[in-house]
């Protein structure tokens, strides 16, 4: 255990975090410390991580992607469209075609950085307006209601009503969300293509002289960032009942600010998927307590920009410093 | 040695030529290497070491005419393909290696690439590296992140990772620059343990001493051409020297005491925890005063505390008599204090503006015109300096970038003497540097000091110092434990006493 907090600096002043905060909401609200606001804590956290788990591995290999949620959003539409026109469709066609239009426009992006060097920062700001401008102007902001009855139809996975009367469930985002976090978990840290995201987004020069295909590293992290930003595109329009062209705007600071949170380091070659869902967690956790304690909508963005910085200054701070209690083991630095 | 393997080189190259740009970077070179040697590669900057070093390893295709000759097979050019397959390694100046991930990791890279896309065994890494590391008889902690560990390890990390698979010639450019003397007496056991298991190993560094105590061969290389083959037994320094630069430097230590100068500056009792106590010295006008040590022994934390950026904890400095306290280094600045910091890439100068905005930016209150910089006033200033130090320049629009580590400590030096300093303080000012360019730097030097700037050296090198400096401090662990005066020791007293 202590081995973890020394090895994981980062999840573990989260986790810390993450429990003062919890501690201090079951004090002071009476809703918070509920099985029924965990599971819904849960639900609504799902379509971030599944982006969140995507943007890290971009992160990881030292790119950087703030188009990723504007893709999800012409993803959304371009399978609403797509599944209206073919007549219905199941979960398994629409998950394939949004993963298969996502990994198309994260590739766009992979080709422009690399076709002319253009640092990802650039590419993505630019790509950015172009699909969130090109969306507006196609559809001139109309929204979809209708869509098929497999997308809008509620599935609950496990459900169950407690003793006062309400009801628990784990739906179907949590489930997709589990196996996107399961399977970028098992490409970042077991495979060899993980490895070498990581040491190109260490040290590029380094991996290249080593023989790594940096084209093929700027592909498979762009393209994975946008096969979870269409999956997460379809998971929230599931969620939502409706598609909305600019309901995923804006959503792409959030989700940065929170992976950055959970340790992963703008410049490549660090950060962890759990800690990745735990800086989501926490942002959402802390919204979740706001609410609950009836403060105003309008303050939210400011609070949880408070608790980035404090998190952040934490997690930079030695756990030694920390936790005192654990340099007892002697641990090297 | 075993002498059969030795007789047939490993590795030979003729008729090596290559031209980039329309400058012929090696002329006819030829290079021999056998099993089980140590061979060094000495030059100049620009002599074609690193030129030649490409071409071995693949990354540079010689012109037509060449014959390389390795293990028995004739290449007209090795790709890096060839050359790697082949067991021709190469440790890199900046090792290449990823801080982030673990040793293990780092060493068995060679897992990860190249082989399609599988599950990771990192019981198989873990495996492949600590047999690399047991070869050089080294223990690391191979789960702990590279990040972690000092250069020192991370030099040794570079080299388990080069053994890695089949490790037949193992190259090593520039592999003590940054390392501490027992560190680096740590490294060449190794390059001699790994030379008697039979790799041959190609040594490449300035330290002329440890190029001496390596290697079994010295290749000499000037201006691209290749001067001869040397064996290192009888060999001397000077005349290694002499060979790289076609010259002869006579060193002599400097002549006349200034003992009775005044005091420009006087400091007591300096200390600040942890990195260095109780520091006591004056250096008078006109005098050179040397400070040498290892690396860690304080000297650098001593000039930034000089020099404004780091604060005493106790003890005091005196300009001229007078007790000064700096707030930042622009106090120091203004009262006259000039402080060229050890890494001129990355903190002496700016290495994507012009030579003239490097030598002005430390002075720019000088050139102003009514609040504004006053063009004139720059130019002249920056004519004046650059004729003044000699610095060999196109034009000082140039980009710094584009001088040589020699003409750039001349500009570093003119940035620092442009605000007018009565303490100069030079923080390792040869490191990169030359040898034939060092001699210049040094003149510049002496003739500061004799048009009566007081001048601290800061330097590694014992033999900087000696011959440069009127006395010299020896400082190890924060604290001053000797000093000497280089007209009454001998260089070889105070390098045992250093070193030692």
């Amino acid at each position: 255990m202590a081995k973890f907090f020394r090895t994981h600096g980062t999840e573990s002043a989260l986790l810390l975090v993450i429990t003062v905060i919890s501690l201090i909401l079951s004090l002071i609200t009476d809703r918070y410390f509920t099985i029924g606001n965990a599971f819904d804590l849960l639900n609504t956290s799902s379509v971030n991580i599944i982006f969140a788990v995507g943007l890290l591995v971009v992160l990881i290999s030292g790119g950087i992607d703030i188009s990723f949620a504007v893709a999800a959003s012409v993803v959304q539409y371009g399978t609403a469209l797509f599944v209206g026109w073919i007549g219905g469709g199941d979960w398994a066609i629409g998950l394939m075609v949004a993963g298969g239009l996502g990994i198309l426009l994260g590739s766009i992006n992979a080709g422009l950085i690399q076709a002319f060097g253009i640092p990802s920062i650039v590419v993505s700001i630019s790509s950015f307006n172009a699909f969130f401008g090109l969306l507006m102007f196609f559809t001139k902001g109309v929204s979809i209601y209708d869509l098929p009855d497999w997308l809008t139809a509620h599935v609950a996975l496990y459900e169950r009503q407690l003793a006062d009367g309400s009801w628990i469930e784990i739906s179907l985002p949590v489930l997709v969300m589990v196996i996107c976090v399961v399977a970028t978990w098992a490409l970042v840290t077991r495979t060899t293509i993980g490895r070498q995201l990581y040491a190109f987004g260490d040290n590029p020069e380094g991996a290249r002289r080593f023989g790594v295909n940096i084209a093929a590293m700027r592909f498979i992290a762009f393209g994975w960032l946008g096969l979870m930003a269409g999956i997460a595109g379809l998971v929230q329009a599931h969620y939502a009942q409706e598609v909305v062209p600019n309901a995923l705007y804006g959503r792409e600071m959030d989700v940065l600010a929170a992976v950055v949170l959970g340790g992963a380091r703008l410049g490549g070659g660090k950060g962890t998927v759990l800690g990745c869902v735990l800086g989501v967690m926490l942002t959402q956790i802390t919204q979740n307590g706001l609410n609950l304690m009836g403060v105003s909508p309008f303050a939210f963005k400011m609070i949880v920009g408070s608790i980035i910085l404090v998190a952040i200054t934490l997690s930079n701070s030695p756990v030694e410093r920390l936790l005192p209690f654990l340099s007892r083991q002697g641990a090297p630095k | 040695m075993d002498e059969t393997v030795g007789d047939k080189p490993l590795l030979s190259l003729r008729n090596i030529n290559i031209t980039f740009g329309g400058v012929r970077a090696l002329r006819d070179v030829s290079f021999e290497l056998r099993a089980g040697e140590v061979h060094c590669i000495a030059g100049e900057n620009g002599s074609g070491k690193s030129t030649l070093i490409k071409i071995i390893t693949g990354v540079y295709r010689p012109a037509d005419g060449a014959e390389i000759e390795f293990a028995g097979k004739r290449y007209a050019h090795m790709s890096p393909v060839q050359a790697n397959a082949g067991g021709i390694k190469v440790i890199w100046q900046d090792l290449a290696l990823f801080p982030e991930m673990s040793v293990a990791e780092n060493i068995a890279f060679s897992e990860v690439v190249g082989r399609g896309v599988r599950l990771v065994d990192y019981d198989r890494i873990r495996a492949i590296a600590l047999a690399a590391l047991a070869r050089l008889g080294v223990s690391l902690d191979v789960d702990a992140p590279l990040k972690a560990f000092p250069i020192a390890q991370r030099q040794i990390v570079a080299i388990a990772r080069a053994l890695v698979g089949e490790a037949r010639i193992v190259f090593m450019d520039e592999p003590t620059a940054s390392l501490t003397q027992s560190e680096t007496d740590n490294l060449l056991a190794i390059v001699r343990n790994l030379a008697a298991s039979g790799v041959a190993v190609v040594f490449v560094s300035h330290r002329l001493a440890e190029v001496l105590d390596i290697s079994s061969r010295i290749t000499v290389l000037r201006d691209g051409r290749l001067v001869g083959v040397y064996p290192a037994e009888g060999m001397t320094q000077s005349r290694i020297t002499e060979l790289m630069t076609g010259r002869t430097f006579d060193a002599q230590v400097r002549a006349a005491s200034r003992q009775d100068r005044p005091v420009v500056v006087a400091v007591d009792g300096l200390s600040r925890p942890s990195q260095f106590s109780d520091i006591s010295f004056e250096v008078r006008q006109g005098e050179t005063l040397g400070i040498t040590g290892l690396l860690g022994s304080g000297r650098t934390e001593l000039a930034m505390t000089l020099f404004g950026m780091l604060k005493p904890a106790a003890g005091s400095i005196r300009l001229d008599g007078q007790p000064v306290h700096f707030s930042s280094n622009r106090d120091a600045i203004d009262a006259g204090i000039a402080y060229l910091s050890e890494d001129r890439l990355s903190l002496g100068l700016i290495q994507a503006q012009s030579i003239a905005d490097n030598l002005v930016i430390a002075s720019l209150g000088r050139i102003l015109s009514g609040g504004l910089i006053a063009p004139d006033k720059k130019a002249g200033l920056v004519a004046r300096w650059i004729a003044d130090l000699g610095v060999k320049i196109g034009k000082p629009e140039d980009a710094i970038s584009t001088l040589s580590g020699g003409n750039q400590q001349r500009v570093a030096i003119a940035k620092w003497l442009a605000t007018k300093p009565r303490l100069l303080i030079l923080d390792a000012p040869t490191v990169g540097v030359d040898v034939g360019a060092r001699a210049g730097i040094f003149d510049i030097v002496a003739r500061l000091a004799d048009s009566g700037l007081a001048i601290i050296l800061i330097s590694d090198e014992v033999p900087e110092v000696y011959f440069n400096a009127d006395r010299v401090l020896h400082m190890a662990q924060g604290r001053v434990v000797g000093c000497y005066d280089p007209r009454a020791y001998t260089l070889h007293d105070i390098e045992a006493a250093v070193y030692g």
